[in-house]
């Protein structure tokens, strides 16, 4: 019974969602307040239905309703409740269930913190929020819906696919799904304003912050993903350049160049043409990304079993929201969008060659992800695009970002000369690079121009972006000491930066200088890597709570002292009749230790993999600096100050443009 | 080209800017791609003849059941692929995924030595026990075959 109120629930949100995109939009057009009025609570009470629906699968999943189909498919009596629920969104039909839902948390964010704006403009963007919402309600109801009976019931539930048994996946998916939705606020906003015709600063202002909180889950997210696919999947790899992974990688990629682009736009008023296509691509992008996990399109290492008509379902709503989007764009565009000029030496030009950098990376990367897709709908055959390609044209293309990070932070708004930022910058520039190349000379036997490049870029975005706080400081006759004094939309700035630089050093290091063997290994056999020598003690069996596992205990010595004991188990789980590796790693600042067992073979020994991988850590430790660093950005008390005194900020920011 | 109006100036330096920005990936890109495409041939275009002996390719099917075949010393490990119809025999040294077993369908990338057997130098591995790889269902239904009725079931 309880879970027919879930369907019901959901049915009703659709309802509100349709309420709620249809009557504010059309009352914002025709003036009618009464309609416009209705977008908040639609909104709300749509939430309250989508979390009902919600609490009542994750109920169904912890008293293990097996009559549920989903349930049935996804858990099992003696999977531990922990990952009973977050089973929830193991599959298909929940995940969809769970993009609804945060974009719904999404949408009474937007009702919560639009009191400033005029009634107008936000029931426009509420509205449009809604509709998105209908469009995911209706694909849920229609070919995915979780609370679909099973008669009858099975005894037992088919379990959770061991590889999303894990603490990575309880986080990982709510994090990205709440970064890759959030641009649907930026998205709605950009609507909102083409529809209005008032792409104004105090709109570039508006979506800063909420662009900004997007991204810092957007990066979270990702770093998550490639730090449970580097210890789950047991191949020692951080990315692959994966169709999924690329899914998400472009919208961030799009919302990097967003947020630069929102910067000048808001702050001189420029380049506003580019700065709503990037949202309107960020956003597409993001519901691309859904595509191609959702559809079974593509051959990836994350497709699972899918239905063909979800993927066309999903391809509808984005060819409408791309097409939309883009006619509307044509359409409103040449009336609402005049620009501002720039000078040749300004931080607006930085900012444009970072987001024209950082979006034709992009667009490498989607040729890249969908050209197998393009040529076989042509019926030119079956192809894929191998990983070297990615490397070969990504890598590249971040070189003139990271040159161009430390002038921008540093130059001025409107026009800079030259020779300032010569004289600041001209011992950072040539300092960086013999730092660089020491640095690798007393780090490892080898040089190669990959890593002093990398290395060198590093230092230089860390030093310029010292540089530009310390002249911060001076600006206001201070010293270090005051650095908490910063506003903190420039510390954010620069600590995000700093993260970017982290984050090149990591994967520049391990690129390079990392080592593995895959070797065949009985009890008592050692191998040496790296200046290591791992020792195979013993392998045992072990009972867990729903598998039964083969487990390695290998030591690790160096110059004959132990560094560190690893564990790595190759689990069988029954109820799926499905193998699972947990791989071994102890991790450290400056290496990781990692192995993982591969197959039984004859005589007691089986295939063992062991990684050295030097600075991987510094990876993921950036991109928590980069998140840090957008959560101090959004927080500065300018947009609260700016959007209590909204009506002023337009006046001034209108003055200040006629000027 | 200074004296421009400031309106002029802007789109020019926007247009150069991406113009450069194009050309660079545009280069970048083909001469990468070229390198890199990796086509798809199933096991009876290869008896064929249809698949390059001179690059790289991918190959997908069933791994025939009693095939596999382990070196007692090393990890090198062959195994026949099939659409049904036609095998053809996969070495590979490294490790093979966890799901990798007989009767299950699987993708490999590597190259065709002159005596038409594929030297994998990845087998690809997947997420899901149910999930069969589209090239290889298609493979499967160009050879006449019928997919394993289990697999039709995860697709539903």
């Amino acid at each position: 019974m309880i879970v027919e109120l879930g369907h019901f629930a959901l049915i009703l949100a659709l309802c509100m969602a349709i309420i709620q995109s249809i009557f504010p939009v059309a009352g914002a057009a025709m003036g009618n307040v009464v309609w416009m009025s209705l977008a908040r609570p639609a909104a709300r009470v749509q939430f309250c239905l989508i979390a009902i629906a919600f609490a009542i699968l994750m109920y169904s999943f912890v008293v293990n309703d097996f009559s549920v189909a989903y349930v049935a498919a996804n858990s099992n009596s003696l999977l531990p409740v922990v990952y009973r629920i977050s089973a929830v969104w193991g599959a298909h039909e929940g995940s969809l269930l769970l993009w609804t839902l945060i974009l719904s948390i999404w949408t009474v964010a937007v009702t919560y913190f639009s009191r400033n704006l005029s009634d107008v403009f936000s029931a426009r963007v509420i509205g449009v929020m809604g509709l998105i919402s209908t469009g995911f309600l209706l694909l849920l109801l229609m070919t995915s819906n979780p609370f679909e009976r099973y008669f009858p019931a099975p005894m037992d539930g088919g379990d959770l696919n061991p590889l999303l048994q894990d603490f990575g996946l309880i986080i990982h998916p709510p994090i990205l799904y709440i970064g890759y939705i959030g641009f649907s606020v930026v998205f709605a906003f950009a609507i909102a304003a083409l529809l209005g015709g008032q792409l104004d600063s105090a709109w570039a202002r508006w979506s800063r912050p909420w662009t900004t909180i997007t991204w810092m889950f957007l990066t979270l997210g990702i770093a998550l993903g490639s730090w449970w696919a580097y210890y789950e999947l047991g191949w020692g790899g951080w990315w692959f350049w994966d169709p999924v992974e690329n899914a998400s990688f472009m919208p961030w990629l799009a919302g990097t160049a967003l947020i630069h682009s929102l910067a000048a736009t808001e702050k001189r008023g420029v380049f506003k043409n580019w700065t709503v296509l990037l949202a309107i691509c960020a956003f597409s992008l993001s519901l691309l990304g859904t595509f191609l996990v959702r559809s079974g399109v593509l051959t990836s290492v994350h497709a699972f079993a899918t239905d063909p008509t979800r993927g066309l379902f999903i391809l509808c709503l984005l060819g409408i929201v791309i097409g939309g989007s883009l006619a509307l764009y044509a359409w409103r565009a040449p009336t609402t969008l005049k620009g501002g000029s720039i000078k040749l030496v300004s931080r607006e030009t930085f900012l444009l060659i970072n987001s024209v950098f950082l979006t034709v990376a992009m667009a490498t990367v989607l040729l890249g992800t969908i050209y197998p897709l393009i040529i076989e709908a042509f019926g030119q055959g079956k192809l894929s695009v191998g990983e070297p390609y990615f490397n070969a044209v990504f890598v590249p293309l971040m070189v003139p970002v990271a040159v161009v990070i430390g002038f921008g932070a540093q130059a001025r708004w409107g026009e800079d000369s030259a020779g300032r930022l010569w004289r600041h910058f001209r011992f950072a520039l040539f300092g960086s690079v013999v730092l660089g190349f020491l640095m690798i000379v007393m780090l490892a036997e080898s040089t190669m121009f990959k890593t002093v490049l990398g290395v060198s870029l590093s230092i230089w975005i860390i030093w310029s972006i010292l540089i530009s706080m310390r002249l911060r400081l001076q600006q206001q006759q201070q010293g270090w000491y005051a650095l908490h004094k910063l506003p903190s939309r420039f510390s954010g700035m620069c600590l995000a930066h700093i993260g970017f630089a982290i984050t090149i050093i990591g994967i520049t290091i391990t690129s390079q200088y990392s080592s593995e063997v895959h070797k065949r290994m009985g009890p008592g056999d050692t191998v040496e890597l790296a200046g290591y020598s791992f020792k195979l003690e013993s392998i045992q069996q072990k009972q867990g709570p729903n598998y039964q596992a083969s487990e390695a205990l290998m030591r690790v010595y160096r110059n004959d002292k132990l560094v560190t004991s690893l564990y790595s188990q190759k689990r069988h789980y029954p109820v799926r009749d499905m193998p699972m590796t947990e791989a071994g790693i102890d991790s450290g600042l400056t290496r990781d230790l990692y192995i993982s067992l591969g197959e039984p073979l004859d005589g007691g020994d089986w295939s063992i993999r062991i990684y050295y991988r030097p600075f991987v850590r510094w990876i993921w430790f950036g991109a928590i600096f980069m998140a840090l660093g957008a959560l101090l950005a959004a927080l500065d008390k300018r947009y609260r100050i700016a959007v209590r005194h909204k009506e002023t900020a337009t006046i001034e920011d209108g003055l200040a443009e006629k000027a | 080209m200074f004296v421009m109006n400031p309106k002029r100036r802007k789109v020019l330096f926007t247009i150069i800017f991406i113009v450069m920005g194009m050309g660079l990936a545009t280069a970048l890109a083909l001469k990468a791609f070229q390198e890199n495409l990796l086509y798809f041939y199933s096991p009876m275009q290869i008896k064929n003849g249809e698949a390059p002996t001179n690059r790289a390719f991918r190959i997908g099917g069933l791994v025939v059941d009693g095939s596999v075949q382990r070196d007692q010393q090393s990890l090198v490990v062959s195994f026949d692929l099939t659409d049904t119809l036609y095998n053809v025999t996969v070495n590979y040294d490294g490790i093979l995924p966890d799901l990798f077993s007989e009767g299950q369908g699987i993708v490999a990338n590597g190259r065709l030595d002159e005596d038409g057997i594929f030297k994998a130098t990845q087998v690809l591995a997947k997420h899901d026990e149910n999930y069969m790889p589209p090239e290889v269902a298609q493979a499967l239904a160009d050879a006449g075959a019928q997919i394993p009725t289990d697999h039709l079931k995860a697709q539903k």
